[in-house]
């Protein structure tokens, strides 16, 4: 096993070599410099082309990136020319709280996702499973944007329980404790990734239970219940810890979104904001750390199945 | 023989035997039509997605709504007279920018899933084949783009290339290769040391032969399948770019610039601006997915009923 770990770290460190050169090689290709946000937009390429000379921007892209890379690992993100602030800074306002919004949507959606997933494998093709399923399709089939907007017409406007707009509180202590305005975004997210785990879980559910060792549990007399608990679910809950490992590229991209549509000031507004305003070193940032974070979430997740899965572990 | 039931003639080998007409010969894709009929969803389905091909296409041929001359006397009209679906904050004929905005998502969505499946399948064909070094090496490519979060790099190239249709669909083609490439390597792997393999191999074809005439037709079922969820992903990837204003713009019109222009009306109460055009694209996708699980069915034999 170690050295299947071992060989597992040393993919995704080249994985994560080759990604940050890419999007370092696209974004130079797109924005070769910032020359043109500091001098002006009527700056002439003369004055450009000694800017970049004078600033390091003529170099050979591959020491460019080194150069950047360099400063990455010290934890300098590079200056966005168009807000005037470090890049580092401006993560350092706002991960809190799209972390909160993540975390809490991911965690409820497995709280909910599981014993849901188990519900419609063992009341299979009945009226509940039908139901539960139909609408998992629907929402699965839903924009995330399309969601957030029937929830904001529903509970914000036509029956004003909720607020339509997110908590703008920059206090983190605020925005968890604020339900008023949380609730849908928290809702949209969790909807969105419940729908995907819980076909999953659905079909997982459906083959364990065609398992051998679940015929023996039931002929030996075991209420079904305690099937369900605790051979059921135990196994069933193996893949799904795949599957949040590769959900995070999604929960990035939703609260992209979903930021946008309740103007919560977090990381994905941030981008939103930096697409508008073609600020590409605040991009350049947030796509490698996106990229870095999904090599890492993978890795954590094979790494968490081989823990949790002994035939892994031992074979 | 002493066991032999007395109820049964005589064997009488030059007649065909009692019990029901030959059928005709049924080959593989027969069989799987015919599995996909059965499953009243993905029929359903199947109706939805041409019932949208031919409202988007041919609808604008029949019904003359003006999507392209702005007429302030007739802003923000509901649904009614002369207006179906109501009229936008500009004028425009909300039904004839549905079906203009269907073209755009329908035409994206289709030549995106085209362009992704055409280089996976070739990509994952060469290198299931390959196998050693170059095999490793195209696997880890596919993975360095499989990790980066496919709307952030989508959306950055779109900002400056993406306004048109064409831009768009080699925009997310360019990234929707990736899944058909894993799958379609999977399936080479199982194939190449299948006997037909060796066979043509033995019979001197050149491996581009191998890739083209035996492998790619044989990992079909697999293309298939994942063509049509990787056309719903397409349209949901050009929906949320239009919606976030990085998709196409007038003249040309597409469901999520459309819906981004309808909330800002929701407070007032301007349903027909929002629902119609996400009630599409929910159709549009779903319908996807349901013939894309029917396919799915259909064309594994262990799951087909007899």
């Amino acid at each position: 096993m170690t050295a299947y770990l071992i060989r597992r770290l040393a993919t995704s460190i080249v994985v994560i070599i080759g990604v940050s050169i890419f999007i370092f090689l696209l974004l130079h290709t797109i924005y070769p410099s910032p020359a043109v946000d500091i001098l002006g937009p009527r700056a002439n390429r003369v004055s450009i082309a000694a800017w970049n000379r004078a600033n390091g921007f003529d170099r050979p892209w591959i020491l460019q990136y080194l150069h950047y890379m360099n400063n990455l690992v010290h934890g300098n993100l590079g200056y966005s020319f168009k807000v005037n602030q470090s890049v580092a800074v401006l993560f350092e306002e706002r991960w809190a709280r799209s972390a909160y919004l993540s975390g809490i949507s991911l965690l409820l959606a497995v709280l909910i996702a599981i014993p849901v997933g188990i519900f419609q494998a063992a009341r299979r093709n009945t009226v509940g499973d039908t139901i539960v399923t139909s609408a998992a399709f629907i929402t699965y089939a839903m924009p995330v944007f399309f969601l957030a907007l029937i929830l904001i017409q529903a509970f914000a406007l036509s029956i004003p329980i909720f607020n339509f707009e997110a908590s703008q509180s920059t206090s983190l202590w605020v925005v968890i404790g604020d339900w008023h305005s949380m609730t849908l975004p928290i809702a949209t997210l969790t909807l969105l990734s419940v729908a995907g785990f819980s076909r999953y879980m659905r079909s997982t559910a459906i083959d364990t239970l065609a398992q051998d060792y679940i015929k023996a549990a039931r002929a030996k007399g075991l209420p079904e219940r305690l099937v369900l608990w605790r051979h059921l679910l135990r196994n069933a809950c193996l893949p799904m810890i795949t599957l949040i490992g590769l959900s995070i590229p999604a929960l990035l991209a939703g609260n992209l979104i979903t930021e946008t549509v309740f103007n919560f000031q977090g990381l994905g507004l941030l981008f939103y904001n930096s697409l508008s305003n073609v600020d590409y070193n605040v991009l350049l940032a947030y796509t490698l750390i996106g990229a870095i974070l999904t090599i890492v979430g993978n890795l954590v997740a094979d790494l968490a199945l081989t823990v949790a899965d002994p035939r892994i572990r031992l074979a | 023989m002493s066991n032999v039931a007395p109820s049964l003639p005589p064997l009488d080998i030059t007649r065909a035997p009692e019990g029901g007409a030959v059928g005709p010969v049924q080959s593989g894709w027969r069989l799987a039509v015919r599995e996909f009929a059965r499953n009243r969803l993905a029929v359903v389905g199947l109706g939805i997605l041409v019932f949208f091909v031919i409202f988007c296409f041919l609808g604008p041929l029949l019904y003359h709504g003006d999507i392209i001359s702005t007429s302030l006397s007739n802003t923000d009209l509901p649904p009614g007279a002369g207006h179906p679906l109501g009229t936008t904050d500009e004028g425009f004929d909300e039904l004839g920018l549905l079906m203009k905005g269907g073209q755009a998502a329908l035409e994206v969505g289709f030549f995106a899933a085209a362009i992704g499946i055409g280089i996976g399948s070739l990509w994952g064909a060469v290198a299931g084949l390959a196998g050693g070094i170059l095999d490793s090496v195209m696997m880890r490519v596919v993975d360095i783009f499989l990790s980066i979060p496919f709307l952030f790099i989508v959306l950055i190239v779109a900002v400056k290339y993406g306004a048109s249709v064409l831009g768009l669909s080699l925009i997310i083609g360019g990234f929707t290769w990736l899944v058909p490439a894993r799958l379609v390597r999977g399936e080479v792997l199982t194939l190449r040391v299948r006997d037909f393999v060796s066979a043509a191999r033995a019979a001197g074809a050149t491996r581009w032969r191998l890739i083209d005439r035996h492998l790619i037709p044989n990992a079909m079922s697999v293309i298939i399948v994942n063509v049509t969820f990787n056309v719903a992903d397409a349209i949901l990837a050009v929906a949320a770019l239009g919606y976030l204003g990085f998709g196409l713009h007038y003249p040309t019109q597409d469901w999520g610039d459309m819906l981004s222009n309808g909330i800002q009306y929701m407070q007032d109460g301007y349903w027909w601006l929002v629902y119609p055009v996400g009630a599409s694209i929910v159709l549009v996708v779903m319908a996807c997915n349901l013939i894309g699980d029917a396919l799915r069915d259909s064309l594994d034999v262990r799951l087909r009923r007899r």
